[in-house]
């Protein structure tokens, strides 16, 4: 076995073992179970508010026959276009003033309507009048026309497949499976960045930076800390799985993609181990320079934000399949993983991903490579005079 | 500067070796060879480039300028699982168990994991720790925790063991410990290089020393021509505190009552004797010394290098 692979899997194996036997890292597991618990008390809460507030209402200041006439033709439109899509109709008396009923303390309504259906007058604010212009005109239309506006009846044909429909489809599978990896990573790769600091701290670089390349260290450290993630991902992964089958039953909801479930998955812990080892061979050769715990919590937050303006960059050119942002989006190895995840979404074509899979391995060598230079230049105050190449050992006589 | 020439295949070898951090020198083209299955000490007040130059023959850190050979190989990290090394920045994981913390030192030098942990017990055992062996290191001792990190060192039976300044924040019977096992595994065949500020120690185990100041090897070779470049020194108490036999004497003798100290006369000690007993000086007492390895570093390195040898580290200085 290659030397620094060995050497490094020697690494991984302590830091593995150490975080995962630590009481912390029940901590850790159980740490993405608060915001869904939140998001659960919210979401019922919300549920609540929104049946209290119920929709916008609109208060009809018309003849008790007109209001009538106005809900029997509301009732017709919403079992078309959907309840929720027409607001509330609140009876007025008819001699009521709009403006002064607007502005009084009971705030029901939010716009009036007065007059009569054949010359009906709508007062609001400009966004609401705006807003609810439309509804009620096709409202007024059909009680007017009363009967004599007959239902429109479509024959309708299914068919298998649409195109269109796959393609929108996909793009939320491969949107979702992007905004699920970048959570995940940034949740998760961030850690590496206070890697290093243990070693320091406690003066064991020394050993280890005598006892084998500090390239296995970096791998070494990598290497435990995507092990680590893959225990959590596959804990929460199957916490996931059992609340949703006891809760929702064994039928899926997102749209199949492109390349089909089995390889999109598969596909999905390659980017996520990509993903991972890219901006964790960023971070631990970042974190690697810090000499204190604080160094590495001031690094954390500019980190961060770069990591937040790839994945919009890698979001906006989601539904850009071929042009010029995706292929850019899948080339910059730091959001390849994610512009890739949501290609396989919408193409099933295998090869990009291989290429891409070993474009982005390529990357992690060359930061591991460019980390360990610095490390040894200003942690290890080595090589300051040699002049040395980034791969293979020295270029000069000095080295 | 080379006292003597041996015949031996060399452990380590450095030719030219430079550092430099910033604008400062820290070793300043030092040429040093330790022999195979030698005990060979590096001695030199702090600040002195021990820990650089010793960083530099492990490859921990590339020199400036030089060339280095480390078990006969350039690249020293490829001979990494041959070579034991003791920081002088002691460190162990806290949370580790001891006889882990061995089979892991050992694991990194290429020490299967169950041969590692299976001698860890025994090292452990035969330095009276099988007690602490599933106990973390936080727990133990600070003179606990560097024999189970000095036990690291030497889990893998390597050829060669680096240790830098191995004693220092020992006590004495830990450093007779120490000093015991540098024996034992050099008679075993292992070259033992180590640096230290305390010449004491260097005295008692080195066959062969470097004596570096300044960022210089200022001397290279057995003790024994360290000592032997300086004359033996002559102690001479008389009755008589004047007389002609005095112009028998050196110089630059140093006089402390009627206590006489001076370097043995070219010609011996029998023409000094001679005109003592004729010039009645009445000899109460006379004794001929070798100069010890102290002499000798102050005749090599200066009286400042050896004062700051002497401050360094007092409790190690008097042991």
């Amino acid at each position: 076995m290659n030397e620094t692979l060995r050497a490094a899997l020697v690494i991984a194996r302590r830091d593995f073992s150490a975080v995962i036997l630590s009481k912390t890292f029940i901590l850790f597991l159980l740490g993405p179970l608060f915001p869904l618990i939140i998001a659960v008390f919210a979401g019922s809460m919300g549920q609540q508010i929104d049946n209290a507030a119920s929709r916008p209402a609109v208060g009809v200041a018309m003849t008790a026959g007109d209001i009538d006439r106005l809900n029997a033709a509301r009732a017709r439109l919403a079992k078309q276009i959907g309840e929720q899509a027409l607001p509330d109709l609140r009876p007025y008396p008819a001699n009521s003033d709009p403006e002064a009923a607007l502005a009084g303390k009971d705030g029901k309504a939010v716009a009036m309507l007065s007059g009569t259906l054949a010359a009906p007058r709508l007062t609001g604010k400009a966004a609401d009048v705006q807003q609810f212009q439309g509804d009620l005109s096709l409202m007024i239309s059909m009680a007017r026309a009363g009967t004599a506006l007959p239902d429109t009846r479509i024959e309708t044909r299914i068919v298998a497949a649409s195109s269109g429909s796959e393609q929108q489809s996909r793009l939320l599978t491969g949107r979702s499976a992007q905004v699920l990896l970048f959570l995940l990573t940034m949740l998760l790769a961030g850690m590496v960045l206070s890697n290093m600091v243990e070693e320091k701290t406690n003066k064991i670089i020394e050993i280890l930076a005598a006892a084998v390349p500090v390239d296995a260290i970096f791998l070494g450290k990598l290497i435990a800390m995507l092990g680590m993630s893959f225990v959590g991902i596959a804990v929460w992964g199957l916490t996931a799985l059992t609340g949703y089958a006891f809760f929702m039953g064994t039928s899926f909801p997102m749209p199949t993609p492109a390349i089909g479930w089995p390889m999109f998955v598969l596909l999905f812990f390659l980017y996520f181990a990509t993903a991972y080892t890219l901006l964790g061979s960023l971070f631990i050769g970042i974190g690697a320079q810090a000499s204190t715990v604080r160094e590495v919590q001031t690094l954390s937050m500019p980190i961060t934000m770069c990591q937040v303006v790839i994945f919009f960059f890698a979001s906006y050119a989601v539904n850009r399949m071929g042009e010029a942002p995706e292929v850019a989006a899948a080339i910059f190895p730091f959001s390849s993983p994610f512009a890739m995840i949501a290609r396989a979404a919408q193409s099933d074509a295998i090869w990009p991903h291989l290429l891409a899979i070993v474009w982005q391995l390529l990357w992690v060598a060359l930061i591991i490579r460019i980390g360990v230079r610095l490390f040894r230049r200003n942690v290890l105050k080595s090589g300051g005079g040699g002049r040395k190449r980034l791969f293979g050992r020295k270029a000069g006589p000095a080295a | 500067m080379t006292g003597d020439q041996i015949t031996q295949p060399y452990a380590v070898e450095g030719r030219g070796l430079v550092k430099t951090f910033g604008d400062f020198r820290a070793v300043d083209g030092i040429d040093i060879a330790v022999p195979a299955g030698s005990i060979f000490g590096v001695l030199g007040p702090n600040g002195a480039g021990k820990t650089t130059l010793l960083r530099m023959l492990l490859g921990i850190i590339d020199p400036d300028g030089g060339d280095r050979t480390l078990l006969g190989e350039a690249e020293p990290l490829k001979m990494a699982r041959q070579v034991g090394y003791l920081p002088e920045e002691r460190g162990l994981y806290p949370s580790m168990k001891a006889a882990e913390a061995i089979a892991f030192m050992g694991a990194l030098r290429g020490l299967p994991l169950r041969d590692g942990r299976a001698r860890a017990r025994e090292l452990l055992a035969g330095h009276g720790l099988e007690a602490s062996a599933d106990k973390p290191i936080r727990s133990l001792s600070k003179g606990m925790a560097q024999t189970v990190q000095l036990l690291g060192t030497i889990v893998h039976k390597p050829r060669l063991i680096v240790l830098d300044e191995p004693f220092s924040g020992l006590d004495a019977i830990n450093q007779g410990k120490l000093e015991a096992l540098i024996r034992r595994e050099a008679a075993s065949g292992v070259t033992v290089l180590f640096s230290t500020h305390v010449i004491a120690h260097a005295e008692r185990l080195c066959e062969r020393i470097a004596i570096v100041a300044g960022g210089r090897i200022r001397f290279e070779g057995s003790v024994s021509t360290a000592r032997d470049r300086l004359r033996p020194q002559v102690r001479l108490e008389t009755r008589a505190s004047d007389g002609p036999w005095r112009s028998a004497l050196p110089p630059d003798a140093r006089v402390d009552g009627n206590i006489w100290q001076f370097a043995l006369p070219d010609g011996g000690i029998e023409p000094l004797l001679k005109a003592l007993v004729d010039g009645e000086a009445g000899i109460e007492s006379l004794s001929i010394e070798r100069p010890g390895l102290h002499d000798a570093f102050v005749a090599i390195a200066g009286e400042s290098a050896a004062r700051e040898m002497g401050r360094a580290d007092p409790e190690d200085a008097e042991s």
